[in-house]
């Protein structure tokens, strides 16, 4: 048996976690540096994981390895890749050691603290933990195996929410615990009820399948094939009742409007680094989970919701955004932001074209980076000043030059700025949707003239204008900030340029989905008798 | 005699019991009543031992008073212990089931 | 040679990463590796000059293919380069023109301590702006457009310790937002239109695809260049960029980024000339923008908003051309081109004058300045001269082809877009003569130095202090040889382009080109011409040149008070779209706060409140217990025989 990496790149960082909360508490310092260790090693499994992936294999999944678990309810360990989750593994498991690495400063005991204080240890470990969860829903191909883990990462995502936060400013630490708990509360609630709802409609799911194919499975594939083959066929009430239900708890964790507003809440109360877990790693397996799970095992489902899910997705883009301009708050501001973005995810999975998925699937790997690169820098800007208002700061342009400049270049992705990442999938996402749902696409458009509003705004209102005075001595980035923000700079450049890479990996995987919902892309109006499209004809 | 006259008996037995849990406060009363609806029972069970022709009612009715002698002894244990803490046996002011 | 295509964008491109990345270490050099960098790269740009040069018309067009930048299933976008007459031609002014400014930077910035990032800004200016006339189809222009937007962005908001530039920066970029949008949806349609959005395939294909929709992506790359090019109704941004430096304002403000619109509609001519439509409503904003902007030009005191007016104004004449389709495409790219010399030699010249009066900018605090500046003053005339269109001079060759070929439109069209042409030479000619007369003539109205706080003044250096009595003194030599070279530019470029109509021959290959059949002959047109300039010049006169002209400006009658605000524009857009989108906003975030979180609140708070009721059930009475057992049993007895009897 060949050696189970996909195992191994989820256990390594459980392992870690608990090797990390097990380091004595008067060690802090070792914990920093295992769990980075730990996230490092993970991230050479994910590239190993990238560099064993072939774009050009037949066959949905890849790397696979698979044990039977619950015989009894035909539950098994089943796990594998393709070109979309091998993607997602790579991002989650770059952008961890980022954010542990921001985070190095954020569990730290204040001086009133023992030196029994533990909880450095358990911030670390938790975060690996979550890593991975993350990284086993996004390999698992059983649909059990998958919502046992997408609901436990709850746990250590409510702990970290609830548990740690920014200094407390002047708002006092009492008042800041209770809005903490209150965030992880609610963070927690919307989210059970999802996976609540989620559990019913697996449970519907198996019984079907017990019902039509003698013993029920949970078998991704087995499920697929079943219905190619005609063994298998849903009811169109079933099937549209299932559908809802793993939607629901999809929709509640990518955030779509009306069920996003936990994340403003959670992202506003949790410090930096966990807010970007949040919205670049946890809420993309949401999205992720719509590609997978939605769309291919019900795939008439699917297309019988999409305008309402368009109508939602185009809400959520043009909500979120006029949200965002409306806040003082920075972190929330950035939520609000996600949430806009997140609606254009949703539209790019549901255009049901080519370009909408690559492009909703690049948009997720580009989010995450550029928001990671901004929600970081917002965190230096903030631990250093102790306030989330806007109105607090001001001028910081001056004093701190190279803070400013990443926050810019991080605003500037945030508004898909041509030559940056977030760009690229952002007009995948558009021309996607637009060449099958024009009207949806043109009003999505608008959105980039928010973005700009709110980015501008922000970067206006925080780092212009006269130097406000409890900025004036505020230092710039330290060499362990810049050492997290540069990399991730760099690579929003790199990816915006060349996306060819990745896009590589996502198109194969594209193309199985959009064949599993007997979807192909709209055709020109006008017949080009050019070279260059002959060539893509003739490649085909 | 018809052996249906011995069901009514039960179920008025039976009646009267239960309003007496219900209505009565003293707890020795009480402790009463509830043994009236077990031997209520005891006789349907024996009446249908008796229209059936077999003997499963009636050895159910002996479980039954072996099941109430053992309740007897513990609640009555526990009546007393309670009247002799609290100078009282009715059931009200023992409240205490409540959080 | 192809491969040269690309070190034309690169070289800038370096510059700027190396000046913005480099740090302090290269405070001392900086202005000098980006003076370098646009140099060079105008220095290739003559090479691939000569070199087109040397082959006959049709072959001069030159492609290259860099790298396949998105695939992604029938979308393809490549980086790829197209270099013909019209990408040269705009390659020699961008980099020519930006190279003299650069130069001229070097003596303006001097005393600013970021100086290098504003090198660093200005060649990313550059590159972005190469990229957009070089791009062989519209998504790579996109970027280039968005880039230029972005280092617009940057330079106007350069001082960002002032709340003015700052705003200023963020209006601008914006409202180039709402065009790009436009830009981007043209793009989206031209996709599911022709599954490309190459120059090559699109514009020859552009006959097939109908008139609707043609109209459509016609109108919304109009709107692109509206927002870019200042056009009514995106025309606002500019004035107030005018914060800028203003090296910047003469550079991306004058010369070059702003006629990125004109660029776009000539290039996507094919487009545009399947669609009257859109060429109708071209025209109607070019007409409507050269009118405003000089309306706009007469009212303002400040000596750059005045000229942005200017500037909004010309583009408009170059759109009106553009809008007419081949006659008037050349016509649109010679005036571009002869308005990039003036219009950046008249920026500079105001930049000399404003270096040497302390940053005012009050033209009415200017006054008899020629004897202490001659430099300038002869420069800045020669500018002056060609925009008015004095005969001989550039401005007269160009915006004079523009005119007949807007008589040549024919019918009523014709004469209403003539007759707008000719009323805005005359508009021009009163308000250049205005701002010359203000400037350099009169009596020194002189005031000292505005303090730093107040609004719209550049920050005075260390070594002028506040309250000061300005010395005017010439500016220095790194600053007047640019100022010669475009006013020789000025002077010149008219007259060799029309030279056996050189330009026309040169451009005809990629714009095409027939000619109007005009109701007016050439001669009367010119006649016209001259007649409205010299009306134009008398009353200017009249107004400033005869009498003494008061230092604050006269509070003036209703029309005045409404041209010094801008027409009102910016109030419109405070009313409808600021005050509006606040209140939107605002109550959007109450109706997520009340609303949409409420409704997740309210059913927590029902759970929790029916819960509380269910507690009270338990209230530790063990006869209720009881009661309750019996009633469970009886329930379930009863439903029992329910189902017995059913």
């Amino acid at each position: 048996m060949s050696f189970p990496l996909l195992t191994a790149t989820a256990a390594v960082p459980a392992l870690g976690a608990v090797a990390t909360a097990a380091v004595p508490a008067e060690r802090r310092a070792a914990a920093k540096w295992l769990a980075l260790a730990v996230s490092l090693v993970t991230l050479v499994l994910a590239a190993t994981q990238l560099v064993r992936f072939d774009p050009d294999a037949k066959g949905p999944f890849q790397l696979t390895e698979s044990h039977a678990w619950i015989a009894a309810f035909g539950v098994r360990y089943d796990l594998g890749v393709d070109g979309i989750s091998v993607v997602l593994i790579g991002l989650t498991a770059l952008l961890i050691p980022f954010i542990v690495l921001a985070g190095w400063h954020d569990a730290d005991p204040l001086e009133t603290h023992s030196s029994r204080w533990r909880p450095t240890q358990g911030f670390f470990a938790l975060i690996l933990m979550v890593e991975a969860m993350v990284v086993i829903a996004f390999e698992a191909t059983d649909v059990f195996l998958f919502y046992i883990f997408f609901e436990a990462m709850l746990i250590p995502m409510y702990f970290l929410i609830g548990g740690f936060g920014d200094r407390a400013g002047e708002r006092g630490e009492a008042e800041s615990a209770t809005q903490r708990s209150y965030a992880a509360v609610k963070f927690l609630l919307y989210n059970l009820v999802g996976g609540l709802i989620m559990l019913a409609a697996v449970i519907g799911l198996y019984a079907v399948t017990a019902d039509q194919l003698g013993s029920g499975t949970f078998s991704l594939t087995e499920i697929v094939q079943a219905r190619a083959a005609g063994k298998l066929d849903f009811a169109t009430t079933t099937e549209r009742a299932l559908f809802l239900g793993f939607f629901f708890a999809f929709a509640v964790k990518a955030p779509l409007w009306p069920l996003h507003t936990w994340l403003p809440n959670a992202m506003g109360e949790a410090t930096a680094p966990v807010a970007v877990l949040i919205t670049a790693v946890v809420d993309k397996v949401g999205t992720f989970a719509m590609l997978r799970f939605c769309l291919q095992l019900f795939p008439e489902a699917s297309k019988w919701a999409t305008p309402v899910i368009l109508v939602l997705s185009l809400i959520s883009i043009l909500y979120g955004a006029l949200l965002a301009v409306g806040q003082r708050d920075i972190k929330r501001l950035i939520a609000y932001a996600s949430i806009s973005h997140f609606g254009f995810i949703v539209l790019g999975v549901f255009a049901m074209t080519t370009q909408g998925q690559s492009g909703a699937t690049l948009y997720m790997v580009n989010h995450g980076i550029s928001t990671a690169a901004l929600m970081l820098v917002a965190g230096f800007l903030i631990s250093r000043r102790g306030s989330r208002l806007i109105a607090d700061y001001g001028g910081v342009q001056k004093v701190a030059p190279v803070l400013a400049g990443t926050f810019l270049i991080g605003g500037l992705a945030t508004l898909s700025l041509p030559g940056l990442a977030p760009f690229v999938s952002e007009f995948l996402v558009l021309v996607g949707t637009f060449s099958r749902y024009p009207v949806a696409g043109a009003v999505a458009t608008v959105g980039i003239v928010l973005a700009a509003l709110y980015v501008l705004v922000l970067y206006q209102r925080t780092m212009t204008g006269p130097v406000a005075e409890p900025v004036r001595e505020m230092p710039d980035l330290r060499a362990r900030e810049l050492a997290v923000v540069a990399p991730l700079i760099a690579l929003l450049l790199f990816l915006g340029v060349y996306p060819k890479p990745v896009t590589q990996l996502l198109d194969p995987a594209v193309a199985h989905t959009m064949s599993q919902v007997h979807e192909s892309d709209p055709q020109p109006a006008v017949h080009v008798n050019d070279a260059h499209v002959n060539d893509v004809e003739a490649a085909k | 005699m018809n052996p249906v006259n011995y069901l009514y008996l039960a179920a008025l037995l039976f009646t009267i019991g239960a309003t007496g849990v219900l209505i009565r406060r003293n707890a020795i009363v009480i402790f009463m009543c509830v043994e009236l609806m077990l031997n209520a029972c005891n006789l349907a069970f024996v009446t249908f031992s008796r229209m059936h022709g077999n003997l499963d009612g009636q050895i159910i009715a002996f479980f039954t008073m072996v099941v109430a002698a053992a309740e007897v002894v513990v609640g009555l244990a526990i009546i007393v212990t309670i009247f002799r803490s609290r100078h009282s046996a009715s059931v009200d002011d023992a409240g205490l089931l409540k959080l | 040679m192809e491969n040269l295509i690309g070190t034309l964008v690169l070289v800038p491109l370096l510059g700027a990463g190396v000046l913005l990345c480099g740090g302090r270490r290269l405070d001392r050099a900086g202005h000098w590796i980006g003076t370098f960098a646009a140099a060079l790269s105008f220095v290739i740009g003559v090479v691939l000059f000569a070199d087109m040069l040397g082959r006959s018309g049709e072959d001069r067009e030159l492609a290259a293919t860099v790298f396949s930048w998105v695939p992604v299933g029938g979308f393809r976008a490549d980086v790829g380069f197209q270099l013909d007459q019209l990408s040269m031609t705009f390659v020699l002014l961008i980099t020519g023109v930006g190279s003299l400014i650069h130069l001229y930077s070097v003596g303006y910035m001097a005393h600013d301590e970021r100086r290098r990032r504003f090198f660093g800004y200005l060649n990313l200016f550059l590159a972005a702006m190469l990229l957009l006339v070089l791009a062989d189809n519209y998504l790579l222009l996109y970027v280039g457009w968005e880039g230029v937007g972005l280092a617009s962005y940057l330079l106007i908001g350069f001082w960002q310790h002032k709340p003015s530039a700052a705003t200023a920066a963020k209006k601008a970029f914006l409202v180039n937002r709402v065009g790009d949008m436009g830009l981007s949806i043209a793009i989206m349609l031209m996709f599911t239109t022709f599954g490309t959005f190459a120059f090559g395939p699109v514009l020859e294909n552009a006959d097939k695809a109908g008139e609707g929709r043609l109209t459509a992506i016609g109108l919304l790359l109009l709107l692109a260049a509206c927002g870019k090019s200042a056009q009514v109704p995106l025309q606002s941004w500019l004035g107030d960029a005018m914060e800028g430096p203003t090296p910047v304002s003469a550079l991306i403000h004058a010369a070059t980024m702003v006629t990125a619109g004109v660029y776009l509609i000539t290039r996507s001519g094919a487009i545009f000339d399947g669609a009257p439509d859109a060429q109708t409503a071209v025209v109607t904003v070019g007409a409507v923008t050269l009118l405003f902007g000089a309306i706009v030009g007469c009212a303002k005191d400040d000596i750059k908003k005045a000229l942005a007016g200017s500037t909004m104004s010309q583009i408009g004449y170059m759109v009106l051309a553009a809008g007419l389709g081949p006659i008037g495409y050349p016509f649109a790219i010679m005036h571009l081109v002869t308005h990039g010399f003036f219009k950046a030699g008249l920026f500079l010249g105001a930049g000399s004058v404003m270096h040497a009066m302390n940053d005012e900018v009050d033209m009415r605090r200017y006054g008899g300045l020629r004897r202490y500046m001659p430099i300038t003053f002869v420069t800045f005339g020669l500018g002056y001269l060609a925009i008015i269109g004095f005969p001989g001079l550039s401005g007269f060759f160009s915006k004079d082809k523009i005119i007949e070929a807007a008589f040549a439109k024919g019918g009523t069209e014709g004469w209403i877009l003539g007759g707008a042409a000719l009323l805005g030479a005359a508009i021009t000619a009163y308000y250049m003569t205005r701002v010359m007369l203000l400037t350099f003539f009169g009596e020194k109205r002189w005031q000292p130095a505005p303090s730093p706080e107040e609004p719209g003044a550049e920050p005075a250096a260390e070594t002028r202090g506040e309250g000061r009595m300005p010395h005017p003194h010439e500016s220095p030599k790194v600053m007047t040889i640019p100022m010669i070279v475009l006013a020789a530019g000025s002077v010149l470029a008219g007259g060799l382009f029309s030279l056996n109509d050189a330009f026309l021959t040169w451009l005809e290959p990629v714009t095409g080109h027939e000619e109007g059949h005009s109701p007016v002959t050439a001669v009367q047109v010119t006649t016209a011409t001259l007649v409205v300039l010299f009306v134009g010049v008398a009353l200017a006169w009249a107004q400033y040149g005869r009498r003494p002209v008061p230092v604050t400006a006269p509070p003036g009658s209703l029309p005045v008070r409404i041209a010094r605000r801008d027409l009102l524009q910016d109030d419109i857009n405070h009313i409808v779209l600021v005050r509006g989108g606040e209140h939107l906003t605002r109550s959007l975030v109450y109706v997520d706060h009340t609303l949409v979180d409420g409704v997740v609140n309210g059913t927590a708070a029902a759970v929790g409140g029916l819960s509380g009721r269910m507690r009270r059930l338990q209230n530790g009475f063990a006869r209720s217990y009881a009661v309750s057992m019996f009633g469970g049993a009886a329930v379930l007895i009863a439903a029992t025989l329910l189902m017995r009897a059913v």
